[in-house]
């Protein structure tokens, strides 16, 4: 029952997102208002159908229905609670429905909010994003039917992927897919912009928070990406340069680009062509990451789905691409900047800087993932660049962005005095020296790990030269001292948020820096009773027991942990079999720390337990990047809070009270 | 125009520095991909391969104590013996398939660095045999415990 009850639902839904799309077409150039407000109902027609359809499956996942092929090749009758909720974007097909359903939630939003206000621009945003829609639903209805009956129908399903029974799992593909479908809202502003011919400011200031909100969403679907393959994957590290990650690490460097030229065209009416190309490339490289994750062109560490979705994508990516191209080139004329350049030294030359960088990390880390393509088209040989490659690339370049994130907010627009530069930069640049220095003289050797620590510190102490004027020039001017600190942040939200979100990306740079610096491990075999030592820490063996679980069973080691103080912790990292398996799956036991995090594999074992070989690693300042990520929301919160000037021009008296 | 050239100078400057680390990226970094029998073929000593293949049935041997690894990778017609240091990472086994980066030792066997396990977002079916495998393992362990 449920099958047909979902694809009649998919399908109806793709016919409405169809229909709504060329009603918001037609209504806006023919100004037949009527058409628009019947595609504004087939908008909330697909949102309400697309929930029907999630909620379909999660209904099948809680009744174990495994006549829905999908539902049997993802649970089991043993598989928790809640695991089978989230196993419903456990795979491919249950992915796509909620993606599409985040989209038409993202569409209802739109309509929501610019319905009155922008009525112009709004029947082609709706458009735009109907039409995409439409394309996932497509994709629902042919390549990746989520609704597909199986038959017969089996006993029991074949069980989640145990790697995906997991904290970081539930949450990772849910903000990573808020983060790409949030991009289609700015894609659409801009194609409507060309479309009617406003390619002023207008939509920038428009989307420029629902770019915040979609960048934040990736970011932290990285982070929390990033942490699941710290304490699942069990080989201590975060992040691999794995073509997946570098799909969605791609727009995440074109949207940042775009978050700071935005400022430019909003200050100085320049780089407008600029601007809608980023924000066409970013939503281009969202179906991008998706093509070349999906379609197994690239051999990659996750081994996905593969089938002929890899086509659909490729097709709507080339259709996205031409159309937006072709729109932009027919309003060229419009685009052109109404102010040039002045000096080298200034802020728009900073940003300009900025762009490049950021576009050419991108440009290296698309170079670099498709590189065994190319080699193979061009001369016939299977060649790939791994690691070693991103990280010889990328790390100077972003030690540039960061030098160019201390010098852009505080370099004077148009040109930078003398007087200006001394001012703002003097005090920053002694204090990162002083800052490395002090690395040296505490034992740093490695030469970059001290440029990226003056870096670091250089940038923090011009936010905090920036914070401790302001606050001070409130102060005087009569604020207590809650209102010259938090109410001024809370005022200039939009500022002190990019600083917030500095001070993150900077506490993530000592993170990435320190572990990939000073991180260290050693694997031993080692028999009952016995220890092995690292870095201070003694670990001794235990024991080894046999542990059923609801859908596995697990061989879990005992390590007694002691440092140079005494008994330290117990670790209990395992071996967990499945049977849906047929290699088992370390479980990694750890104990986080600020400055270091112990971290425990289980390799093998003897079966009567006499002996056990594991891995230890003393991971550095790895907690660091999670810190960071913290910090991190905390100034896309602020940075996307309403407006402070308009909503909280007069300072609150209460606050002064309270101070 | 003056002040244009000289920003396009500068622009350029810094993308040919760019390029200029990608080409040496690339040249540092390169790894070959070949099977068993294309890296027979023609063994070059030193030079980075990732070797492709399937762990020949009754070739994995491990040693605990001295934490060597030995098996064969096969593509079928060729067999190539490797050598790795540390335990068998998950998801390795004999008869399945594996990628493995390390270099040609020139002594007849190949030398992992890394032993690339393939994570799966797939479930394949459950295997009867294995399973039996993991009933016998809890077993043993469960006497084990019995005895002390």
């Amino acid at each position: 029952m449920i099958p047909e009850l979902g694809y009649a639902a998919t399908v109806a839904a793709l016919a409405l997102a169809l229909f709504g799309c060329i009603a918001a077409a037609v209504g806006a150039s023919t100004e037949r208002h009527a058409l628009v407000v019947s595609s504004e109902r087939a908008a909330i027609g697909v949102w309400l159908l697309v929930t029907a359809c999630m909620l379909l499956l999660v209904y099948a996942f809680l009744t174990f229905d495994f006549s829905v092929r999908y539902v049997a090749s993802n649970t089991n009758r043993g598989t928790p609670f809640y695991y089978r909720i989230t196993a419903l974007w456990g795979s491919l097909e249950g992915s796509i429905i909620l993606w599409t359903w985040m989209l038409s939630l993202y569409t209802l939003i739109v309509v929501g909010q610019y319905r009155r206000r922008q009525p112009k621009f709004y029947p082609w945003v709706l458009a735009v994003m109907l039409a995409v829609a439409g394309f996932f639903l497509l994709v629902m209805t042919i390549p990746a039917p989520p609704f597909d009956r199986l038959t017969p129908v089996p006993a029991d399903g074949r069980g989640l992927n145990p790697l995906l029974e997991d904290s970081g799992m539930i949450t990772h593909p849910v903000a990573l897919y808020l983060g790409f479908t949030g991009f289609t809202v700015p894609f659409a502003f801009a194609m409507a912009a060309l479309i009617i011919g406003r390619t002023g400011d207008e939509w920038i200031t428009i989307t420029r928070r629902w770019t915040i909100v979609a960048w934040y969403f990736l970011s932290l679907g990285l982070l929390i990406g990033g942490w699941w393959s710290y304490h699942v994957l069990g080989w201590g590290g975060y992040w691999a340069w794995d073509p997946v990650e570098n799909a969605a690490f791609m727009p995440w460097l074109t949207a940042t680009a775009f978050l700071h030229s935005v400022m430019i065209q909003e200050r100085r009416r320049m780089l407008k062509l600029w601007n809608l190309t980023l924000i066409i490339l970013t939503f281009s490289l969202t179906l991008f990451g998706t093509f070349l994750t999906r379609s197994g062109i690239i051999g990659s560490v996750h081994a996905f789905t593969q089938g002929s979705i890899g086509i659909f994508f490729l097709v709507f990516l080339a259709l996205v691409m031409l159309g937006a191209f072709s729109l932009l080139a027919w309003r060229i004329e419009r685009l052109r900047a109404q102010s040039e350049l002045d000096s080298i030294f200034s802020r728009e030359s900073a940003f300009l800087l900025n762009n490049l960088f950021l576009v050419a990390a991108a440009f290296t880390v698309f170079f670099g993932t498709v590189f065994p393509l190319l080699s193979e088209a061009v001369n016939g040989q299977k060649v790939s660049v791994g690691a070693p490659f991103f990280n010889l690339v990328n790390i100077p370049i972003f030690l540039a962005l960061i030098f160019l994130m201390g010098v852009g907010p505080l370099i004077a627009w148009r040109r930078a005095s003398a007087e200006n530069l001394r001012r703002n930069f003097l005090m920053p640049v002694v204090i990162g020296v002083v800052g490395a220095a002090l690395c040296r003289a505490f034992g740093v050797g490695n030469l970059l790990v001290l440029l990226c620590m003056g870096l670091v510190v250089f940038v923090a102490a011009t936010i905090a030269l920036d914070f401790w004027r302001a606050a001070r020039a409130r102060r005087r001017a009569g604020d207590g001292w809650l209102e010259a600190t938090w109410g001024l942040a809370l005022r200039q939200n939009r500022r002190y948020g990019g600083f917030v979100v500095h001070l993150g990306i900077l506490v993530i740079a000592l993170g990435v820096t320190g572990s990939q610096a000073w991180s260290t491990q050693t694997e031993a075999t080692i028999n009952r009773g016995a220890t092995v030592e690292l870095a201070g820490y003694t670990i001794r063996f235990d024991d080894l027991q046999p542990v059923e679980e609801s859908n596995h069973f697990k061989v879990v080691g005992t390590f007694s942990v002691s440092d140079r103080r005494g008994p330290y912790t117990v670790l209990t990292p395992a071996k967990k079999f499945y049977p849906q398996e047929q290699t088992p799956i370390a479980a990694v036991d750890y104990r986080l720390g600020f400055v270091e995090d112990l971290y425990l594999v289980l390799g093998d074992f003897a079966r009567d337990g006499s002996h056990a070989t594991v891995k230890v690693q003393i991971n550095r300042m790895v907690s660091w990047l999670w810190i960071g990520g913290l910090i991190l929301t905390l100034g896309a919160a602020l940075a996307i809070a309403p407006e402070g000037r308009r909503t909280a021009a007069r300072p609150r008296r209460d606050h002064a009270v309270m101070a | 125009m003056n002040r244009r050239v000289k920003f396009i100078a500068g622009g350029l400057i810094i993308v040919a520095a760019l390029g200029y680390l990608v080409y040496a990226g690339v040249s540092q970094s390169m790894v070959y991909f070949v099977t068993p029998s294309e890296l027979q073929a023609a063994p070059v000593s030193g030079k980075a391969y990732r070797l492709g293949g399937m762990v020949e049935r009754g070739s994995l041997k491990w040693e605990p104590k001295t934490l060597s690894l030995a098996f064969t990778l096969t593509d079928g017609k060729t067999a190539v013996p490797v050598r790795h240091r540390g335990a068998p990472p998950d998801l390795f086994a004999e008869g399945r398939g594996a990628v493995v980066e390390g270099t040609w030792s020139g002594e007849g066997f190949f030398k992992a660095s890394l032993i690339l396990a393939k994570h799966s977002e797939e479930y394949k079916a459950p295997h009867d045999s294995n399973q039996a495998g993991y009933k016998e393992l809890l077993k043993t362990l469960r006497k084990e415990e019995a005895n002390k």
